[in-house]
Order: structure tokens, then sequence, then C-alpha cells
């Protein structure tokens, strides 16, 4: 092999074929800060993930019947899967995924605050499934047309797999509506405590978002937070009507002349609060994920082991 | 949820072990080693559920009368329950928890291949169905103890001692009483004895590759199928019937 | 790090007669496990009838910096591609 000179195309190239359309692949030149703005963000969506199977993992062992246990189990399965595709995504950036848990061990990297409130009862995993889901759809779809191709095609196969978390939820939710008073006043509360973190869930105004301008020129994000938002509203709205759920916001009216429903003033100072560690469940979450890698350490050092160990007697058969 | 006939409660003993490995299996989810491991120890808990279902809902159309599977799974009492000890012990540790994987797949994989065979077509369906999951389970079981007792010396000390513990709970698995006795005869239940020198045969081969030491223990200690079980199955059961008793008689 | 599990990419059959297509990776200890895992992690909703695994650290990748000696060259021979050829009015199935 001839060495040749590498052409390393420069940020005007680099734009011009984000600028195109055309995707960004791992081995492509690209600029530090893109990568490393993509690292943070697609870490944080698997980090989510992965600590997003604790609230509704809670239910698996209680849930009410074995139809919703299996399903149940079958959705927090493939959050884990879908925590395990955007590792992988995030590998193809040059940081291994031992790196990026402990960046998640030592607060270098957050994740979705939504998972640190607590999953009360049963209809908290409608809820979760419904709001939360849903809210994570919304900015996934936008997502799949992100400029950095392993994270779009993460993006799409986790929207198809995604399709029946949210049905499965609204459907926890419907049925409680159909049910006693006791479920409909269970499904109601859960609704009051879900509605603000979810709209919280796409993150500051546009005008406050530390990352969106920068993100939105390159492709990583495609739609400001206070577009999904509305998007999420819009649909929520009209969801927890069909069923007669009330969203819990005496602002909430239909705006005929923007076509959308405005709502009321998100409580900002409790969002810093719980993002910045002192939500409900902060500690919890994080000591649950650090205790099942530090319990699991030495069979993953075992693994290793053996596996030095068979190549080791298949070099002296060989 | 009593019941006089013999399949009912046959089918009712092996959705019983299918349920409380499943719900063991199930604790797992979201604090397995890695994520891999997560997904696939999830994979199996699924496929025990899923076969606790097919069981209960056999008993269930048998016993008739409003009975669903959620009755046998959520109304009944320890007393009641009819699984093998060895399904219901705690989770443990990794080691333990798929060295009993290990010890159950080895006999699940012969069990459901001659349950295929069932003269109940019902009960043969599901073996039928079965032994394909077990295929793969025993494959997976046996591949960890190899890794785990050829790994380093923390997880061959981890599996040996999950073994030791283990084993007095897995010739329950091998008993026979007047039911099975009565259903061998008519060609519907598995002849468990004679499985067990196919069983012995695949531990004994798994644990020189692991490098494990069989258990000497020769003691058995059982009581599963006659309702007499360990302390642990019934916090299994007020977790696992947490909403049906707080909330009875509602659909969910 | 002594816990540190090797990269496999991992490409899926979906159905006999088509291709196998890449379909994302997995951390695992071997190719056995790696297969395994691959069953479990990329086919829970039946997504194929055959799995291959491959190292990752196996694969030789084309590099973006070859791109113009590589394949700019084959981009001039517009006479391997059928559409070249113009068709009388009439004749079709050609």
């Amino acid at each position: 092999m001839d060495k040749r000179v590498a052409l390393v195309p420069g940020e005007q190239t680099f734009q011009a074929r984000i600028d195109a359309e055309e995707k960004i692949e791992p081995k492509d030149w690209m600029p530090e800060k893109y990568r490393q703005n993509l690292i943070r963000q697609i870490s944080q969506h698997a980090h989510s993930e992965v600590i997003g199977e604790q609230p509704e993992g809670n239910w698996i062992t209680r849930a009410p019947s074995l139809e919703r246990k299996a399903i149940l189990m079958a959705k927090v399965q493939d959050e884990a899967g879908h925590g395990l595709y955007l590792y992988a995504a995030t590998e193809t950036l040059g940081i291994t995924r031992e790196e990026l848990i402990d960046r998640l061990h030592t607060g270098a990297s957050k994740y979705a605050s939504i998972f640190n409130y607590p999953s009360l009862t049963w209809a908290d995993i409608g809820a979760i499934g419904w709001l939360v889901d849903s809210a994570a759809i919304v900015n996934q779809v936008s997502l799949q047309n992100t400029s950095y191709g392993p994270y779009a095609r993460a993006m799409v196969r986790i929207c198809k797999e995604e399709s029946f978390h949210q049905r499965q939820g609204y459907n926890i939710m419907m049925t409680l509506m159909n049910g006693s008073q006791v479920q409909r006043d269970m499904a109601q509360d859960a609704l009051d405590r879900w509605w603000w973190p979810s709209l919280m869930m796409f993150g500051p105004h546009d005008g406050e978002s530390a990352h969106s301008a920068q993100s939105m020129k390159w492709k990583i994000k495609r739609r400001s937070n206070d577009d999904l938002r509305q998007q999420f509203v819009d649909q929520a709205v009209q969801q927890a009507e069909a069923i007669g759920l009330v969203v819990p916001d005496p602002d909430l009216q239909w705006d005929d002349a923007r076509g959308h429903y405005d709502f009321g003033a998100i409580d900002w100072e409790e969002f810093e609060r719980v993002i910045s560690g002192n939500g409900p469940c902060n500690r919890q979450r994080l000591a649950h994920h650090k205790r099942a890698h530090r319990e699991g350490a030495w069979v993953r050092e075992a693994m290793a082991v053996h596996e030095a160990k068979q190549r080791l007697s298949n070099e002296d058969v060989a | 949820m009593k019941s006089d006939d013999p399949v009912t409660r046959y089918a009712l003993r092996l959705g019983d072990d299918a349920l409380i490995l499943g719900h063991r299996l199930s604790e797992w989810m979201s604090r397995a080693p890695f994520l891999e491991e997560d997904i696939a120890l999830g994979n199996v808990a699924l496929d025990f559920i899923g076969r606790a279902r097919l069981f209960y809902q056999y008993a269930a159309e048998r016993v008739g009368g409003g009975v669903t599977e959620d009755t046998f799974a959520y109304t009944r009492d320890v007393r009641e329950f009819t699984n093998l000890l060895l399904c219901e012990l705690p989770r443990g540790d990794f080691a333990f928890t798929l060295c009993r994987q290990f010890l159950y797949d080895a006999f699940s994989l012969p069990f459901t291949e001659a349950l295929a065979g069932s003269a109940d077509s019902r009960l043969a369906a599901i073996g039928a169905k079965a032994v394909k999951e077990s295929r793969y389970h025993l494959r997976r079981s046996r591949d960890w103890i190899v890794r785990l007792g050829d790994g380093t010396e923390e997880s061959h000390r981890r599996c040996q001692q999950a073994l030791d513990e283990l084993w007095i709970y897995t010739g329950e698995m091998f008993e026979t009483d007047q039911l099975i006795d009565e259903l061998v005869a008519l060609g519907v239940a598995v002849d468990t004895a004679e499985l067990r020198r196919c069983w012995i045969e695949t531990v004994s081969e798994t644990l020189r590759a692991a490098t494990l030491t069989p258990p000497t223990a020769t003691a058995d200690v059982s009581g599963g199928r006659r309702g007499i079980h360990t302390d642990d199955l019934g916090f299994l059961l007020a977790e696992l019937q947490f909403m049906q008793r707080a909330y009875p008689g509602l659909q969910w | 790090m002594a816990d540190q599990m090797q990269l496999y990419e991992v490409f899926i059959r979906s159905r006999r007669g088509l291709d196998h297509k890449h379909v994302g990776s997995l951390h695992a200890d071997d190719a056995i496990q790696a297969l395994e895992y691959a069953r479990d992690v990329y086919t829970r909703r039946g997504e194929g009838v055959s799995i291959w695994v491959v190292a990752s650290r196996d694969i030789t990748a084309s590099q973006e910096s070859d791109c113009e000696s590589f394949y700019d060259p084959l981009d001039d021979k517009p006479y391997r591609h059928a559409a070249m050829y113009a068709l009388p009015e009439g004749v079709d199935s050609l």
C-alpha cells in the first residue's frame, strides 16, 4: 500500500455536505466540536434509555396481570436494547461504552430528568408509556434525519420498535378510565404528576437552550425544543380528552389563529432542581445503576479471562 | 382454586414452575452485568412467563366458570402453589441465577421433548413449543457455566458455591407421586425418573468443561409439589399479587 | 481494562433469498457469544432467518480520504449501465 497524502476536507466542505443533507459517517473528517456535541447528545440519549428501565422495571414484578407483565418486560427490554444501539452509535465516535458509563457515574454525563420521578402506582406505567414515550418519539422521529449516519440509523430502528410503547401505555390509561372510580382516580393522579415533567423533557425554551443553535446548524438536532413541545401538547391533549382525562393546566386552551393549543408556564425552577440532582429519585437511579455495574464486574472480568484462556489453548493446538 | 382433575393439577404444576422461575429471572431486568445480558435474560424470562400462561390457560379452560390464567397466578396462596423449590429460591448473584438456570434447563429440555409426545394434545402442543425455547436456554446457560467455572478464581468460587447450595433441590425434579404415576400410566405425564440419566450426563459433561466439582450432597429437599415451600415463596407472591390483592376483582 | 469486551458487527438476513444486511453492533467475549446476543438484541421481533457476526477489528474499511482514487475512476464508464443505450420506439423487454 502506498501512503497517499490524505486530503482532509475542511470545515467548509463538511458544512456543505451537511447542507446538502448528506450523512456524516464515522470515518469522515468532522470538527472536534461536532464530535463532542454528538457524543454528549447520543450518550445522554443512551443513558436515558438505560436509566429509563428503572421506573418501569419497578413494576415488572408487580404487574396486575400476566399479559401486562409480559408486555412490560418486553418494553423494558426494548429500552435496554435502545440504550445498546445508542451506545454502539456513540462508540463509532471513538469513545468506549466503559468510558460512557463512567461519565454517567461521575455525573459528567446526564440522562433525561424525567426518570428521576418515582413510579408510585400502576397508572404511572400507563402515564410513562403514553406521555414519556410519546414525547420521546416526537423527538426521535425528527432525529431520524439527523446528520450523523449511525445516530440516524439507530433512530430509525428505535422508532420502529417504540411504536408499541406509547400504545400500550395509552391502553393502560384507557383501561383504567373504563374501570372503577378508584382506577379513574389513579389514572388522573398519574397524569397530574407526569404532565409537566413530560413537557420539560423537550428542554429549555429555544432562546435559552445552550446547545441549540449550533446543533441545528450541524443538523444534529432537526427541530427546535419549542416546536417539538408544541406538537406533543397538541397530540396529547386530544388523547387525554378522548378517554376523559383532564390535563392539569388551567391555562390550556385552543388558539384558533395559531392552530395550536396555548399552554401555561413551565416551572423551570423545578426543572433546574431535578436536573441538578435534587429530584425525588436522582440518587436512587444512579445508585441502582452503579450497583448493578459494580456487581457485574466479576462477571465481565471472568469472561475476559475465559476468552484469553480459550485463545491460548487454541493456539497450543494450532 | 382447587381442582381434583389430574390433568388440571398437572398443568398447574408446570405452569407454577414456569411462572415462578420466570418471575425470578424478571427481577434481573436493569440489574444484569452488561446490557447484552440484560436483554438476553429478559428473553428467557419472557419465554417462561409465556409458557406459564399456556399451561394456566389450558387449566382455566378445563376448570371453566370464568376462571382465567390470572386466577391461578394472582389469587392462590402459597399452599396452593406446586412449583419446584428450585424455581422459587431468591435470585442470588449472577452465578446463582445461571447455575439454577443451567440445572433446570438441563432437565427442562428432555422434559419438554417428552411432553411433546404426551397423549394429551394440548400438553403436547405446549411441549413442542417449549422444546425450541429450552434448547436455546440450555445452550446459553451451559455456555455461561463454562465461562464462569473456567474464568477467574472468583467466578469459579461463586459458581461452585452456587452449585453446592442448589444441589439438594435438584432431586425434586425427578420425584414422582401418585398424580404422576396415574398420568404416566395414561401417557399424559412425563416420567421424570427416566430423565435423570440424561440430566446427569449433561450436568457432568458441563461441569467437567467448566472445571467445577460435582457436589457430593446426597440429601434432597422437596415439598413444592405438595405446597410445602421455602419462606421465600410467600414474599415473592406478596409482590407478584399485590395489585390483585389491593384491588380485587378489577380489570387492568 | 480487564473487562473490556470486543465489539462485533451484526449482519442479518431478514428472509431467505435476501442479502445479509448490517444492522448494528454489540459487545461480546467471542464469536459464539456474539451470535447468541445478536439473536437476543437484534431479532426480538423475528427480524431474521440468518445471522452473521464479525469482529469489528477484522473489518478492513476503505478510507474516505481515498475516495478520489478509489471510486472516481469507476464513475466514468457509463457504458456499463443499460441506460446509456437508447432503444428505438416500440422496442422493450431489452
